[in-house]
Order: structure tokens, then C-alpha cells, then sequence
């Protein structure tokens, strides 16, 4: 391509709204921007002088896709600036729902969204008369997640029960063993998904990369953990501010954010791929090994093969989780808290990576400050620079192929647009 | 002739149309009888010729409204997905502030890049011809109504409250356990899920026709609740129904 534009205007198969723009003259890369229109919806104000116990209702309706994510995250900032560390109970259904999301989310992705793109098809619809088999392959694992999220959380979008220092009500043993019998028969259905994936072929794109995810002594990292990055060294989650450093530009209405040692880093799949591969599940380092994925590795189009390694890991650890819980017993537990003034920060690996919720509470439990940080929000500016990388590479090509190529690159990163604009710091004076 | 249904979205977490995915298997059997022809979050094809408008999220900047009125033109029946198209929903919160003020404390120096609006639900704009309740909606119901609208019927809601599935469902009453609820006062359909799982509920299906809200306001005041709080539950997804004003005791909208 020698002269001309490239817009794309509202990506498609993305969760919110995102333009694209190019601009080649002469052969040569003239301008390019990730755009976000989306409409701000100032979470961050709207919780202003809302009870600590309705953050997490409130914030879970950031996103419906990782609605669980945030009301786990809101509920451990509340958790941290009330002095409260709840029961291994709450924190075992925790991790066992917050799986069943990172399964659910996945698929969602790496099937519906993503999959077409290495199909040659322009959405699953069509998929389900070619490649029947693989399409109901997708759906069983998704119904069998979303299923998971509803026994556990009430309900898969925007979880009920899940409360500050606890659950308000919680699933029988015996609807366990079921999930866990359910869950085995998805590792199968998953490592079916790994044989498809196999025989795709990713483009091969690769740009050195900061790569951060909490990361956890006893286990790979979901629930919760230290700041970690591929250039070395780990942050206390109550030190966010100084590894994770925002800023705005104008044609996006979702902050950026930058690293204290890079312009640009991301977060997601590959970044826990990256930094916590040796913390895998024995089948989940199996699922890597064939499909010839090994750390670190700096191809951003890997993140949709790191989430199906991460969808085995999710299942597996999952039984680990059932067992642990079928072996204590489930019982009610006290959930009294102390209401007090204080400020708390919460870190969740979310399916797009790791997001921060901090509050600041008053005497009353009262918010009087909240800021958000959303993992879509943190890898806008690695999509522009990989995009100013890419688009170079890749001249030579016709037109379609570099607008479908750039579409594929942003797809990969699995942006939840609707929760980045909620990356608002606000500071009521 | 199919008819020709499309998927558009405003202000709100997507939550509903996940919904539509969630169908699992069954979304296969819906694919029969209807084409889908525009759903950005899952299709790169798109036509702006369509029969059926299924419309989520509130109008929260003015330059919404104008999309929104092209939609209705061309849809021969819109229907408002979830709570935020409904009644506002949680975006209502931030009715409660001064915009500008939000604005320029969210943005800073730079608040002049970003528009923002009051909050409205779809029907503050154009007129709606069936709506999905609940945030997010049931998806038994939102097949339900889809049937429904294919058929040529207009879909029937509730007009019962929350209370009536709760007692169904066995459920003890949440007030009995010393906690406070909306259900009362509250369209039912959901199967009175939050209850069902040990918590409230907390008004996201929009009001039962006619509600007793003086009444309900008096067993919250019976409960312990102040105003303030009393406005707090029922703004939490409530804030943009005006019938709410007369909670306060006086005309005018909720602040």
C-alpha cells in the first residue's frame, strides 16, 4: 500500500467501542491512533459517598464480561481499609469463582471472538454450519462456566452473594461434586480447543515488551498477589501507584497508563504467561508445550493461545480448589466487620490482566475517594506502540490485509473498551 | 421474510447482550427464525436495514440522542435491554452530582475534550415498544419476550412484585433476617434471585404499577433507615424514575 487511509470505525468483535486510524503517504507511515469514543461513565464519582457495602454491586456493573473480577477486587479494597482478612472458606470460593469467570471470559474470546480471524470468517455464525463440531465445543465449556459463576455467585453477570468478609449464602457439597465432575469432563472439552488451536497460524509479530502480573509465593496468580514484571523485581500492590502511572490523551476517553521504567507495558494472559509459566498446572504446561508456546515470549497475537493455556490451568486448579473445600466442610461463618475510617488498594487478575481498586472511607464506611485501574486501560498505549512497530513491517501489503491485520492485533489484546473508560481518577476538592 | 434483528449499545457494561451469548445452545435455535444483521460486539457485518432494534445501555451524552432517534426511525419495533435502557439504571449516580463539577475533577484541565450529560433511559428519548428488565436481564425471560415480539404479540411483564416470587420460592423474608429490601415495591420475573441468595432486593426490574411508596418508605423508617439511606438503596438503580421523588416527601427529582 503506497498512499492512503485506513479507518476503521467501531472495531468489531471488541467489548465497547474503538477506532482505528492510518495514514499512509509515500509508501511510508504517516500518522496512526487507537481511538476510544466510549462514553465515560465516571464510576469513580458515582460511588462518592456510597456505603462500603454497596461498592461491589456498584462497580460490578463496570463490565458485564469481568463482573466478577471487580466486584472481588472492590470487595478486598474494602476488605484492606476495614483491617479485615476473611475466612480460607471465602477466600477458596473466591478463587473458585473468579476461575469460573477467566473460563468463561476466555472462551468467549479465543471461540467466539477471536477464532473466525483464523478461520476466515467474518463471525461464528457461519462457523456453526463449517465447523459444528468446534462451535458446540465452545458453547459446552461456556455454558459449563457460566453454570460455575451461577451456583457459586447467584449469577454469572454481576455476582449476588459474594459480600465483604464473606458469602451470603453458599453451594451445597453436593452440588460441588457435581461442578467437580462437570469440570473434568471440561478439561477434555478444553484440550479440544488446544488441538484446534494448533493447527492455526498466528502472525508472527514480536516487539520487546514490558510484561506485568501479580504474582503469588504459593500459587499462579489470579486472587491475589505482588506487583511482578518481566524486567525484574516485584511491587507491593500498595505501591501500585509507582509502577502503574496514568495519563490521558485527547482522542480517548480511557486513561492510559505507562511503567515507571517503560513508555508502555501490558497486562492480560501473556503477561501471566510470562511472568508466573513455572506456577502453571502440570496439563496447563502440557497445553504450552503443544502449541510450542514458551516464556518470554513477545508476540502480542500469543495472547489469545496464553488465554486457552490459562482456561486448562483454570479447570485443573478448579478441582485442586473443590477438593480443598469438599475436604473442610462448607459451613456459614460470621461475616461482622468493624465499620472504621480507612483507605484500602485491591489487585484481582482479571481475564485482561491485573486491576486495581482503591477507596479511601470515611468514619461512617462512607467512599470519600475511589480510583480504578482497568487492565484494558493499561494496554492502550502498548496497542498504539505495537501498532507504530507493526505497521512498518507490513507496508508492502495491500490495503485489506493490513486493516484486517491491525484489527486482529487489537482483537488479540481481548479490550473490554466499556470498563476502560471508567479509568477516571477523581479527586473531589 | 425474516425478520432482520440488530444489537446496538449506549452507556453500559454490555452485560445484557452477554446475556444473549449466555443462551448457550439455545441462541442456535434463535439463529432460525430471525437474521441477525448488526452486532458489532460479535459480527464484522453490519446493515442498517432492520425489523427489530434490541437497544442496552442509557443515554449519557447528548450526542447519543441523535443515533438513537436514527435507530428508531429505521426499527419497525425497539426494545430497551436491560436496566440502563430501561429506567437509567446504575448510571443514575451520577445524576446526583454537578456535572461540571465531575467533569473537571475527572479531567482536569482537559474537561473541555470530554462531553458528558444527565443520565436518561431510552423512553426520556424516543418511544419504546417492549422492554427487558433487570440488570443484568434474565435470560429465560429475554427469550420469553423475543418469542413473543416474533410472534407479533406484545410481551407481558409482571405486574406483581418481587415478594410474590420470593414467597413462592419458600424464601425467608429478607426483612425477617433484619435486613431491608425493595422487593415490596418492585416488578417481579427474575425468580427473586438476590433474595434466593441470601441477599436483598435492590430495585434493578424498575417499580410495580402503582407502587405504595409512602407505605414503603414507612417500613424502611420502621427498619431503622434514615432518609438518606432510604434514598441511597432506592437510587442505587432507581435514580432516573421520577415516581421516586414522591420518597422524599415533596415534588421534584431526586438528588
Amino acid at each position: 500500500m503506497k498512499d492512503g487511509k485506513i479507518q476503521v470505525h467501531y472495531l468489531t468483535r471488541v467489548e465497547g467501542h474503538g477506532n482505528i486510524h492510518v495514514e499512509i503517504a509515500g509508501g511510508e507511515l504517516r500518522s496512526f491512533r487507537w481511538e476510544i469514543p466510549e462514553a465515560p461513565r465516571f464510576f469513580e464519582a458515582m460511588v462518592r459517598g456510597q456505603s462500603y457495602a454497596d461498592v461491589a454491586h456498584i462497580t460490578s456493573r463496570i463490565c458485564g464480561i469481568c463482573s466478577i473480577g471487580h466486584t472481588l477486587c472492590a470487595l478486598q479494597a474494602v476488605e484492606n481499609a476495614l483491617g479485615v482478612r476473611p475466612s480460607e472458606q471465602t477466600l477458596l470460593l473466591r478463587k473458585l469463582i473468579l476461575h469460573g469467570e477467566t473460563v468463561q471470559s476466555h472462551i468467549l474470546h479465543a471461540g467466539y471472538l477471536a477464532a473466525p480471524d483464523f478461520l476466515g470468517a467474518p463471525s461464528v455464525v457461519p462457523l456453526v454450519e463449517s465447523h459444528r463440531e468446534v462451535v458446540l465445543t465452545i458453547i459446552r465449556l461456556h455454558r459449563l462456566a457460566n453454570e460455575w459463576c451461577d451456583l457459586i455467585g447467584g449469577r454469572t453477570t454481576h455476582p449476588i452473594n459474594a459480600v465483604v468478609n464473606g458469602w451470603t449464602s453458599l453451594p451445597t457439597e453436593e452440588q460441588l461434586s457435581a461442578l467437580r465432575t462437570r469440570i473434568e469432563a471440561g478439561l477434555a472439552d478444553a484440550w479440544a480447543i488446544v488441538e484446534v488451536f494448533r493447527l492455526f497460524s498466528i502472525p508472527d509479530f514480536r516487539r520487546d515488551t514490558e510484561y506485568l502480573a501479580l504474582r503469588h509465593p504459593d500459587e499462579y496468580a489470579f486472587y491475589e498477589g505482588d506487583i511482578a514484571s518481566t524486567d525484574g523485581g516485584t511491587t507491593p500492590v500498595s505501591d501500585y501507584r509507582k509502577k502503574v502511572i496514568e495519563f490521558i490523551v485527547p482522542y480517548s476517553t480511557a486513561k492510559r497508563a505507562r511503567s515507571d521504567r517503560r513508555p508502555s507495558y501490558a497486562v492480560g494472559a501473556l503477561a501471566r504467561f510470562n511472568n508466573n509459566y513455572e506456577q502453571l498446572s502440570p496439563q496447563a504446561r502440557k497445553a504450552a508445550e503443544a502449541l510450542g508456546f514458551r516464556p518470554v515470549c513477545t508476540n502480542p497475537f500469543m495472547n489469545t493461545v496464553a488465554q486457552v493455556v490459562e482456561v486448562v490451568h483454570a479447570l485443573e486448579d478448579s478441582l485442586r480448589l473443590i477438593d480443598l473445600l469438599l475436604a473442610r466442610g462448607l459451613r456459614r461463618e460470621d461475616r461482622t466487620v468493624q465499620v472504621r475510617a480507612g483507605h484500602g488498594v485491591g489487585a484481582v487478575e482479571v481475564p485482561r490482566g491485573v486491576l486495581f481498586h482503591e477507596y479511601t472511607l470515611d468514619e461512617r464506611g462512607l467512599v470519600v475517594e475511589a480510583n480504578l485501574v482497568i487492565p484494558t486501560g493499561q494496554n492502550h498505549q502498548n496497542i498504539e506502540d505495537d501498532m507504530e512497530a507493526l505497521i512498518p513491517q507490513v507496508i508492502e501489503r495491500p490495503q485489506e490485509e493490513i486493516r484486517l491485520l491491525l484489527e486482529m492485533l487489537v482483537r488479540a489484546y481481548d479490550p473490554c473498551i466499556s470498563c476502560s473508560t471508567h479509568l477516571l481518577e477523581v479527586e473531589f476538592r | 421474510m425474516k425478520p432482520r434483528v440488530a444489537i446496538f449499545d449506549f452507556g453500559c457494561c454490555e452485560g445484557c447482550q452477554l446475556q444473549i451469548v449466555n443462551l448457550e445452545e439455545e441462541i442456535l435455535d434463535l439463529l432460525g427464525p430471525v437474521e441477525m444483521v448488526t452486532w458489532r460486539e460479535a459480527m464484522s457485518e453490519h446493515s442498517d436495514d432492520f425489523d427489530i432494534a434490541l437497544v442496552e445501555g442509557s443515554i449519557t451524552r447528548e450526542e447519543e440522542v441523535s443515533r438513537l432517534q436514527w435507530i428508531r426511525e429505521q426499527a419497525k419495533t425497539l426494545v430497551a435491554l436491560g436496566a440502563c435502557a430501561h429506567i437509567g439504571g446504575i448510571n443514575c449516580l451520577k445524576n446526583r452530582f454537578d456535572l461540571e463539577e465531575v467533569r473537571r475533577a475527572v479531567y482536569g484541565e482537559y474537561a473541555e475534550w470530554f462531553d458528558t450529560a444527565p443520565t436518561r433511559p431510552l423512553e426520556a428519548v424516543v418511544r419504546v415498544d417492549a422492554v427487558v428488565p433487570g440488570c443484568p436481564v434474565n435470560r429465560q425471560e429475554l427469550l420469553e419476550i423475543i418469542k413473543a415480539l416474533l410472534l407479533g404479540k406484545k410481551p407481558a411483564l409482571p405486574t406483581y412484585s418481587v415478594c410474590v416470587e420470593c414467597k413462592r420460592k419458600n424464601n425467608v423474608c429478607v426483612f425477617d433476617k433484619g435486613l431491608v429490601c425493595l422487593g415490596p415495591i418492585v416488578r417481579a420475573g427474575c425468580g427473586a434471585v438476590c433474595p434466593s441468595f441470601g441477599n436483598r432486593c435492590e430495585g434493578c426490574r424498575g417499580l410495580v404499577p402503582e407502587p405504595n411508596l409512602n407505605s414503603h418508605r414507612g417500613v424502611l423508617a420502621q427498619y431503622g433507615l434514615n432518609l438518606e439511606e432510604i434514598l441511597h438503596f432506592v437510587n442505587l438503580y432507581g435514580g432516573c424514575q421520577a415516581e421516586l421523588a414522591s420518597l422524599q416527601g415533596r415534588e421534584g427529582g431526586l438528588r
